[in-house]
C-alpha cells in the first residue's frame, strides 16, 4: 500500500530525532575513546586530530581494571549459573504442576520483583556484619561471596518468571512421551524440555548477566577495595575531580563490547520471554 | 537433593510392568515440591528473612553504635516512622521533596519513553530501508551496561570539556557556553535525559515484540475496506497492544521509581536536591549518617507506596479490560 505523505514525514522525524538521540553519545564514547588526554581536557572536538589506542592501554594502569574484570566476571557468573539452574527446576515445576501453594509461590516471586533494591541492602549489610562477627571472620561482609547472595535477589525471580514462560511455550506432549517411556519427571526435564528450551535458557542467562554486570547499588556498600566490581570501580573513578575521559570512554567500551553483542544476538529470544511472561 | 530423591524413585518403580496411565502416587505427588525446595530455600534467606529484619530495623534505634552490636539496639516503636512522616521537621520535609523529585522524574521519563518506543516501533513495522540497523542502533542503549551509558553523558555534560556546552555555546551561539549541568535545577534535566536515552529502547523492544503477534490478515481486511494507515494505527494496531502496554507501563514505572544508578554515576553518593531519587535519598541517609533504622523506615515506606500504586494500577487496567 502507498504510504501517504503524513506517514512519511513522521518516520523522517522519528528516524532523524531518535537516529541522533541515541548515536551521539555512542559517538562520543567511540571518538572520545581513542583520542589522547590532552583533546578530552580541551574544548569538545567532533573529530579527534590524533587518533591513538593509548587510552585502551593507560586504563589498565591508572585503575586496576584487571582485578576489577576478574571481581565482576567471578560474581556475574556465579549468579547467573545459581539462579539459572534453581530457577529451571522451580520453573519447570511452575510450568507442569498444579500443585498447593503455586499460586502462593508465584505471587511470592512475583513481587518481589516489585521490591526497591534498597529495602534488601540495609538488613543484608546488617546480617552480613553481625554473622561474620559471629563466625570471627570475613564470610559475607565486602566479600565476593556474600555480592553473589545480593545478586541473588534480583536475578532469581526474574529467572524462574521467564523460565517458567518459556517451559509453557514448549508442548506438554514432548514431557509426557518421554514419561510413557519410562522416563521420571526430573528425566524428561533435563533430557527432553531442557533441550527444546534451549535458546530461553540462554537468553534468561544473558540478561541476568547482563543486570548482574550493570548492578551498582550493592556493588557500592558491598565491596571493599579488592572485591570491587567493574560498576563500581568505574563509578568511582568517574566522579573524582581529575577525570581521564577518554580512558573512561575506553574502559566502558571495552566493558560493553562483549555485552552488547550477546544481547543483539539474543533480544529475539528474551522477547519471546518477556510477552510470553506479560500476556500470562 | 532433588536429584537424588527422584533417582532413587525411579530405581524403585522404573523397571516394574508398563502401567496404562500414570497417576502421580507416593514421589509422584512430591516431584513439584521437590522441584521447588531450592528455590523456596533461597528466596527465604535473599527475600523473606531480609525483609523481616527489614521491618524490624525500621522500630529500632539502629544508629553507627548499635550496626555490630544489634541486640543492644534501643526499641523505637514507630520513632522512626514519625521523624519520617513530620513533614515539617527537616527530616521528613526532605524526604517529601525526594518523593516529588521521583514523582516529576518518573512521569517525565515513563511517559517520553513510552511515546518514543510507540513512535519508533509504528515506523520500523514497516520495511523500508535501513530499517534493519535502526532497529539495533535503537537496541543499542539499552544493552549497555547502566554505568557506561550515563558516564557517557556525564562526560558530555561536564562544562568545560562536554559537548552540551560546546554545541550550545560554539555551534549554535546559544548560551555563553559556561552552564553547570550537574549542579543545582540543570541537575533534574540531566538526569532525566540520561534515564530516557537509557530506558525508551526497552519500550520500543517490547512494543515491537507486540506488534508482530499482530496477525497481518486484519491489516490486509483492514486496507481492502480502504483504512488509511493511521486508521488501522488508531483502529487496530494500538488496541491490539494494550496487554503490552499494561505490563511495559507498569515495569518502567517500578524500575524508574526506584532508579539508583542514573543520579549514582551522574553525581556520586550525595546528588544536589534537584536530583534526589528516593532510592539514593535513603541509601544517603542510610550510609552516609549511618542510621539504619531511619533508613528501613523509610524503605518500607517506598515499599507501601509502591504496592498501593501497583494495586491501583493493577486494579484499573482489569476494570478496563473487562468492559472492553
Amino acid at each position: 500500500m502507498r504510504e501517504p505523505l503524513s506517514f512519511r514525514i513522521f518516520r523522517t522525524v522519528v528516524v532523524v530525532v531518535l537516529g541522533l538521540f541515541v548515536a551521539i553519545p555512542l559517538y562520543v564514547m567511540l571518538s572520545s575513546s581513542v583520542k589522547p588526554l590532552g583533546e578530552v581536557q580541551g574544548a569538545f572536538t567532533w573529530w579527534p586530530k590524533h587518533p591513538t589506542l593509548q587510552p585502551f592501554i593507560d586504563i589498565w594502569s591508572t585503575v586496576p581494571l584487571a582485578r576489577y574484570f576478574m571481581n565482576s566476571l567471578i560474581v556475574c557468573v556465579s549468579a547467573t549459573v545459581l539462579s539459572v539452574i534453581v530457577a529451571i527446576f522451580a520453573g519447570y515445576a511452575i510450568s507442569r504442576y498444579r500443585f498447593f501453594g503455586r499460586r502462593v509461590f508465584t505471587g511470592a516471586v512475583l513481587s518481589t520483583q516489585m521490591f526497591p533494591g534498597i529495602l534488601f541492602l540495609l538488613p543484608l549489610f546488617l546480617i552480613f556484619v553481625n554473622i561474620d562477627k559471629f563466625l570471627g571472620f570475613t564470610l559475607l561482609y565486602q566479600t565476593r561471596v556474600g555480592l553473589i547472595i545480593t545478586y541473588l535477589t534480583f536475578s532469581l525471580p526474574f529467572s524462574i518468571w521467564m523460565l517458567a514462560g518459556y517451559f509453557d511455550g514448549i508442548p506438554r506432549d514432548l514431557d509426557e512421551a518421554a514419561r510413557v517411556d519410562g522416563t521420571t519427571a526430573i528425566g524428561a526435564l533435563l533430557r527432553v524440555v531442557l533441550p527444546a528450551a534451549r535458546p530461553g535458557v540462554i537468553a534468561v542467562a544473558v540478561y541476568s548477566f547482563m543486570t548482574s554486570w550493570g548492578e551498582l547499588l550493592f556493588a557500592a556498600q558491598m565491596t571493599n577495595s579488592s572485591t570491587k566490581t567493574l560498576s563500581i570501580g568505574l563509578q568511582n573513578y568517574s566522579t573524582q575531580i581529575n577525570v581521564y575521559w577518554n580512558q573512561v570512554m575506553a574502559a566502558s567500551l571495552v566493558v560493553s563490547v562483549p555485552i552488547v553483542i550477546a544481547f543483539l544476538l539474543l533480544q529475539r529470544y528474551l522477547v519471546a520471554g518477556l510477552t510470553a511472561g506479560a500476556v500470562k | 537433593m532433588t536429584t537424588t530423591r527422584s533417582r532413587s524413585k525411579q530405581s524403585t518403580d522404573g523397571p516394574v510392568p508398563p502401567k496404562p496411565a500414570r497417576r502421580p502416587r507416593g514421589w509422584g505427588r512430591a516431584t513439584p515440591y521437590l522441584l521447588i525446595v531450592p528455590a523456596v530455600l533461597l528466596e527465604l534467606l535473599i527475600h523473606i528473612v531480609p525483609m523481616l529484619v527489614g521491618i524490624w530495623m525500621s522500630f529500632v534505634q539502629l544508629t553507627q553504635f548499635f550496626i555490630a552490636n544489634w541486640s543492644q539496639a534501643p526499641y523505637a516503636g514507630l520513632g522512626n516512622y514519625r521523624v519520617a512522616l513530620n513533614f515539617s521537621g527537616p527530616l521528613g520535609q526532605s524526604l517529601l521533596h525526594s518523593f516529588e523529585i521521583t514523582a516529576a522524574y518518573t512521569v517525565i521519563v515513563v511517559g517520553l519513553a513510552w511515546v518514543f518506543g510507540m513512535s519508533a516501533a509504528l515506523v520500523l513495522q514497516r520495511s523500508f530501508r535501513g530499517r534493519g540497523i535502526l532497529r539495533t542502533l535503537f537496541l543499542v542503549p539499552y544493552a549497555l551496561p547502566i554505568y557506561a551509558g550515563i558516564m557517557t553523558w556525564s562526560f558530555m555534560y561536564q562544562r568545560d570539556n562536554g559537548l552540551l556546552n560546546h554545541v550550545l555555546h560554539d555551534d549554535l551561539h546559544l548560551t555563553d557556553g559556561t552552564t553547570f549541568w550537574l549542579v543545582g535545577n540543570n541537575a533534574f534535566i540531566a538526569m532525566t535525559v540520561a534515564a530516557l536515552w537509557r530506558s525508551w529502547p526497552f519500550a520500543f523492544l517490547m512494543l515491537m515484540a507486540g506488534m508482530q503477534n499482530i496477525s497481518e490478515e486484519v491489516y490486509d481486511a483492514a486496507s481492502v475496506d480502504g483504512a488509511g494507515i493511521w486508521k488501522q494505527i488508531r483502529f487496530i494496531t494500538l488496541p491490539s497492544l494494550r496487554p503490552v502496554n499494561g505490563v511495559l507501563v507498569l515495569m518502567l514505572f517500578l524500575w524508574t521509581f526506584n532508579d539508583f544508578n542514573t543520579p549514582f554515576v551522574l553525581f556520586g553518593q550525595t546528588p544536589p536536591p534537584s536530583a534526589d531519587l528516593v532510592s539514593i535519598h535513603i541509601y544517603d541517609n542510610s550510609f552516609v549518617n549511618w542510621n539504619f533504622g531511619f533508613g528501613s523506615a523509610m524503605s518500607v515506606l517506598l515499599l507501601l507506596f509502591l504496592l498501593v500504586c501497583t494495586g491501583v494500577y493493577l486494579l484499573l487496567l482489569n476494570r478496563r479490560s473487562r468492559r472492553a
